[in-house]
């Protein structure tokens, strides 16, 4: 099971298509999803928290970020 | 550091400042439930460069340089300012074409939508439905893979292109400044009468265009993706936005004694409901495969996507054929050419958006 969603360089909405795709297909309560803009950073959290999934962790990584979200089981 | 107009709260009061401005904009002159429309302001321009000889829609509107401007602005400042390109740009081109035509048929693009209703227009009522109905058959092409593939990152330079173009147009607008009674001022054309010639003054328009600009940059506002974030993901956060900008023009137009209710005789509008309906079916689906509304592909032009550029430049050549071939309505209604090139671009978008997609 792939737990990375590489959303870099994709336009709005194909973040958050590919984030919410893999919420609902993963059996892990852990995903990381790469992105290049602000606003896909944005996008991709707010639509995480409305499924119950919180970003653990975002971090700045060559010119995108990685974002770390987390569900509690 | 937190982006406070990207929560809830700033984009409620994004969407209420613009609706605000845009009424004001028709208070200080810009044509009745007009205050901001991408659609019809990138087609004013376009007439305004003698691209097309309609001389009732020509004037070099500053509010959409100042989009422009504004947005990059704010991107720069905040970091967000990011040279990309080399999503499909053919594909984006030939959304923003048919985005206009659909547009024009309406005559309005959901900005106008919203402020037209919010100035008592009833026949925007078809067009909303339309743009919705538009915006849905996206989200089936959306859910079904419709993907136009990745952008890349590409010098600094051509993030700068779009921002120069816009400039330059100041600059051109600046040396030849309308003359009154006069349709030419040096290299640019100024509507005498009709809805070119209705405009606020020069540095109204471009400081309101700079603010809107910027706080859209910053807050994402979209207009397209308010009802599609609706529709696909249940997600009313864009959606606020929207309501909010409808609520305060509503309220701006009462104060200033602009609401007038009804379907006959509403300013630059015509009463076919289904051709009102249709033409915003076609540019529904255009936003909605194209990534965003006309103002967000101006907002992302000015913070560096050469792809939402290149939608414009669609939007410009659309605009263009629009009017040299009697395609765009008026107040008399649809034309028949008009309603040839709906079919045309529903087929073209149906077309884009079942065979450009990706197994899921």
């Amino acid at each position: 099971m792939d737990h990375i969603v590489d959303a870099r360089g994709l336009s709005c909405p194909q973040p958050v298509i590919l984030t919410m795709k893999t919420i609902k297909e993963t059996n892990s309560n852990e995903i990381t999803v790469l992105v290049d803009t602000d606003t896909s950073k944005e996008n991709v959290i707010r639509a995480a928290l409305f499924k119950g999934w919180k970003s653990e962790k975002v971090q700045e990584v060559d010119d995108g970020y990685e974002i770390i979200l987390r569900k509690d089981k | 550091m937190k982006n406070v107009l990207s929560t809830k709260k700033g984009i409620i009061g994004v969407g209420a400042i613009i609706g605000v401005l845009a009424s004001l904009l028709q208070f200080w002159g810009n044509p009745a439930n007009m205050g901001i429309c991408v659609a019809c302001f990138v087609r004013d321009i376009t007439g305004a460069l003698g691209l097309h000889r309609a001389g009732v829609v020509q004037y070099m509107r500053p509010e959409i340089i100042g989009f422009v401007l504004g947005s990059f602005i704010a991107a720069y400042a905040f970091k967000e300012f990011k040279s990309r390109l080399g999503s499909a740009p053919i594909v984006r081109f030939i959304l923003g074409f048919f985005a206009m035509i659909g547009a024009l048929i309406f005559l309005g693009c959901p900005w106008r939508a919203i402020l037209r209703l919010a100035g008592g227009d009833l026949n925007s009522i078809f067009g909303l439905l339309g743009l919705t109905g538009g915006i849905w058959i996206g989200t089936i092409f959306l859910e079904k893979g419709y993907n136009l593939g990745s952008s890349h990152k590409t010098y600094t330079s051509v993030a700068l292109i779009f921002p120069i173009i816009m400039l330059g147009m100041l600059i051109i607008m600046l040396f030849n400044p309308a003359v009154a009674d006069e349709s030419k001022s040096g290299v640019l054309f100024y509507s005498i009468e009709g809805p070119g010639s209705m405009r606020a003054p020069l540095l109204i328009s471009l400081g309101i265009g700079l603010v809107i600009g910027a706080l859209a940059q910053r807050s994402r506002f979209c207009t397209m993706g308010a009802i599609r974030d609706l529709i696909l993901f249940k997600q009313t956060h864009l959606f606020v936005g929207l309501v909010s900008m409808a609520i305060t023009a509503f309220i701006t137009n009462l104060i200033l004694r602009q609401f007038n209710l009804g379907f006959e005789n509403q300013p630059v509008a015509h009463t076919m409901h289904i051709w009102n309906f249709g033409g915003m079916v076609l540019a529904g689906l255009a936003f909605t495969l194209a990534g965003g509304c006309p103002g967000r592909q101006l907002f992302l032009s000015g913070e560096g996507d050469g792809d939402a550029a290149v939608f414009v430049i669609g939007m410009v050549v659309g605009a263009g054929f629009a009017h040299n071939f009697g395609l765009a309505s008026s107040g008399a209604g649809a034309t028949a050419a008009g309603i040839t090139a709906l079919y045309i671009g529903l087929l073209s978008c149906g077309l884009i958006g079942f065979t450009m997609k990706e197994n899921m």
